[in-house]
């Protein structure tokens, strides 16, 4: 690599040197009013050509688009390694110090614990919207829903096991069955859902706006007393899960231990659809759609194939976030929501998955901690977040780890 | 037994016959029909965009084995057409055939680029976020189907091909190297690349070699005659240089429908064709 990196940099002096020419063949071209478009054929469609323009300084470092881990063939890359031992001795660390007699000052209290299952569950979502939004390039502002639906589901799990339940709800009552519909029910709308919208082509802002608009059904439905889900102010008092106490010490350790394994599953999971081919045709599809389609791969399919196992993602996440929260309610459906969620991502980083799990650590930690110290000052905060990392730090904080790598490598 | 119900015990035997227990799976046979001859057969193709009529009564017919250059003016219709063949654009009247089997009317654009058509853009268009051979895998034959696809590995036989196509078009040096930072002729090589990796039995070629060095030219113009043959190629270009040195039949456009079409002399001494194209270029040269 370093030896041929002044190889390189001739190449690149041609490669410029070129492209000068090319233009200069097209422009005469033009003059002769031969050229259909010759000045539409210049023009890029690279992602982050509008940060090079704002940014000429950092082109260099932004050479690479967005998403480039470039050991990105082989599973075991670099950061999924890290990303799996720094999660799993998170866990194991948090575990032990929470096991600590309450007296040592190293104690974590079960409390703490909660707090940071929650946080697990956020980044299950973080990593769900990342994998549509990173790697193809669909925008998603409405995947509370799916979080929410996965939440109401385990929620009237939950509350079965003080009375049974009413008409169709009644089968809820089993474990089973419950997780299926948690499964399922996020998977089956992100089917007719996806389907419709993506057969129809609606991409970008158009489907942004789409899926806002129903997250925001969704929440207006649930806000009614007749959908049997408690009105607008959900489902709560939850007592028992599996038969265990949801209150005791033991079982807040044991969903943290749950929601982090499942973080970790999801992410090999994410990880495993973006080193394969498919992961490969889905940056294409956001890169050059049309391109993708005339190489014979149905984008449609593709794309829903994608937008089902993010909301099934989803869902699990909002599973698991019901009892360690102890409420469900319509509100987990507001649009607010759902961006915020974008924003994890974005502060993270897009299409490296380890970004999405950070953003959603580093925001929601910000979070506990501002809504404490300033609770009126904590929308500004987020919204100069997100304006900051937007103008400053397109890549997000993964960009920012990528780069220092990047710069070391060249120093060492 | 009535006729009737041996009618419907017959259906029933479709059913069960044991080499189609799963119909679905029978991977779909369509081979392109060219005993006829054409390959490509336009009839009466008009589409207009607001009013403004880009094709009318388009006629135009490619053989199996052929290659074929299309010149025109500005708007004379040359990318609507190619949108046509490839699904993207709808047309207002007309049919169009692929083989004397295939309707494209029918299709949309993954069928159509399965069944063997493939395209390469005005604009260079390649995956910049994939590297050369990435770009070269995606555009490998094989099955799209997205389960398929999730599970596709690289075996020899692609990875041999990959390095036949690399060496083809002189990207073998560049192969780890990220589409995005390619030279905007390498762009243009890799999509050929691309293209080649499609097998496709007809090729949709749009302006190849704009922006390509005079070198690179003629190794495009070597390339698109040696595939010419074993597949049809249809060359949309501006460069009359160019296509003096590839064509055999050229057909000229003119606002949406063919004015003139024959040997690349025959067509240039065309009166007509002087005086909506090649005079005005040889006013400007």
């Amino acid at each position: 690599m370093k030896a041929d990196s002044p190889t390189k940099e001739a190449l690149n002096k041609s490669a410029s040197g070129m492209r000068r020419k090319a233009h200069g063949a097209q422009k005469t071209r033009h003059n002769m009013g031969l050229g259909e478009s010759s000045s539409t054929a210049q023009r890029s469609d690279s992602p982050a050509q509008p940060f090079k323009q704002c940014f000429p300084k950092a082109k260099s470092l932004m050479s690479i688009p967005t998403g480039a881990d470039r050991s990105r063939q082989a599973f075991l890359s670099r950061s999924t390694l890290i990303t799996s031992v720094v999660l799993v001795i998170g866990m194991a660390a948090v575990v032990i110090l929470n096991a600590l007699p309450a007296s040592s000052p190293l104690h974590v209290s079960a409390a703490t614990v909660a707090l940071l299952g929650k946080y697990f569950t956020y980044m299950l979502l973080a990593l769900a919207v990342d994998l549509i939004w990173g790697y193809l390039g669909i925008l998603s502002l409405g995947h509370g829903a799916f979080f929410a639906l996965g939440g109401y589901a385990m929620g009237l799990y939950l509350t079965a096991q003080n009375a049974p339940l009413q008409g169709w709800q009644a089968p809820l009552e089993f474990f089973p069955v419950a997780a299926l519909a948690i499964v399922l029910t996020p998977g089956l709308l992100a089917l007719v859902f996806g389907w419709l919208a993506f057969r129809s082509r609606v991409t970008g802002v158009y489907f942004s706006i789409i899926t806002q608009a129903l997250t925001f059904a969704l929440m207006l439905a649930f806000n009614r007393n007749e959908m049997g889900m408690g009105g607008s102010t959900g489902l709560t008092r939850f007592y028992e899960l599996l038969g265990f106490s949801l209150a005791s010490d033991g079982m807040t350790v044991a969903l943290f231990i749950a929601s982090g394994v499942a973080v970790l599953l999801a992410f090999w999971l994410c990880r495993m659809i973006t080193v394969s081919r498919l992961g490969r045709v889905c940056v294409a599809t956001r890169d050059a759609e049309a391109r993708v389609r005339f190489l014979g791969y149905r984008v449609d399919h593709v794309k829903l194939a994608l937008f089902v196992v993010s909301a099934m993602i989803a869902g699990i996440a909002g599973a698991l976030y019901v009892p360690q929260v102890g409420i469900i309610n319509p509100s987990t459906f507001a649009p607010l929501f759902s961006i915020e969620v974008v924003v994890w991502v974005a502060l993270g980083g897009r299409a490296t998955l380890y970004g999405a799990l950070l953003g959603a650590l580093v925001v929601n930690y910000l979070k506990t901690l501002l809504t404490g110290a300033v609770p009126d000052a904590w929308l500004f905060i987020l919204g100069g977040l997100f304006v900051l990392v937007t103008m400053a730090l397109p890549q997000g904080i993964a960009g920012l780890l990528a780069q220092r790598r990047r710069r070391r490598e060249v120093s060492a | 037994m009535s006729v009737k119900t041996n009618d419907r015990l017959e259906r029933l035997r479709e059913f069960t016959r044991p080499d189609r227990v799963f119909d679905f799976l029978v991977p779909v046979q369509s081979p392109v029909d060219v005993r006829h001859g054409p390959i490509l057969y336009l009839e009466d193709v008009s589409v207009s965009f607001d009013g403004f009529q880009a094709i009318d009564r388009l006629n135009l017919t490619i053989d199996d084995g052929e290659l074929r250059c299309i010149i025109g003016p500005n708007g004379a219709g040359k990318t609507t057409m190619m949108d046509i063949i490839t699904g993207k654009t709808r047309p207002d009247s007309g049919q169009v055939w692929f083989g004397s089997r295939h309707d494209l009317l029918t299709l949309d654009e993954p069928q159509i680029a399965n069944l063997g058509i493939g395209r390469k853009f005005q604009k260079p268009t390649v995956f910049e976020a994939l590297d050369v051979t990435e770009n070269l895998e995606l555009a490998m034959a094989g099955d799209r189907r997205v389960w398929r696809t999730l599970l596709a590995r690289l075996d020899h036989e692609g990875r041999s091909r990959i390095d036949e196509v690399l060496e083809t078009i002189g990207l073998g040096d560049e192969r780890h190297r990220l589409a995005g930072v390619l030279s905007h002729g390498q762009k243009q090589w890799l999509e050929i690349g691309m293209l080649l990796m499609q097998r496709p039995r007809l090729l949709l070629v749009d302006e190849p070699v704009a922006g390509m060095t005079e070198p690179e030219m003629q190794r495009t113009a070597e390339l698109l005659t040696r595939l010419a043959g074993q597949q049809s190629v249809v060359v949309v270009e501006h460069d009359m240089g160019f296509v003096r040195s590839i064509a055999r039949t050229v057909t000229v456009l003119h606002q949406g429908s063919v004015l003139a079409e024959g040997s690349m002399d025959e067509v240039a001494s065309d009166p007509q064709v002087v005086e909506v194209y090649l005079g005005g270029e040889e006013e400007a040269a």
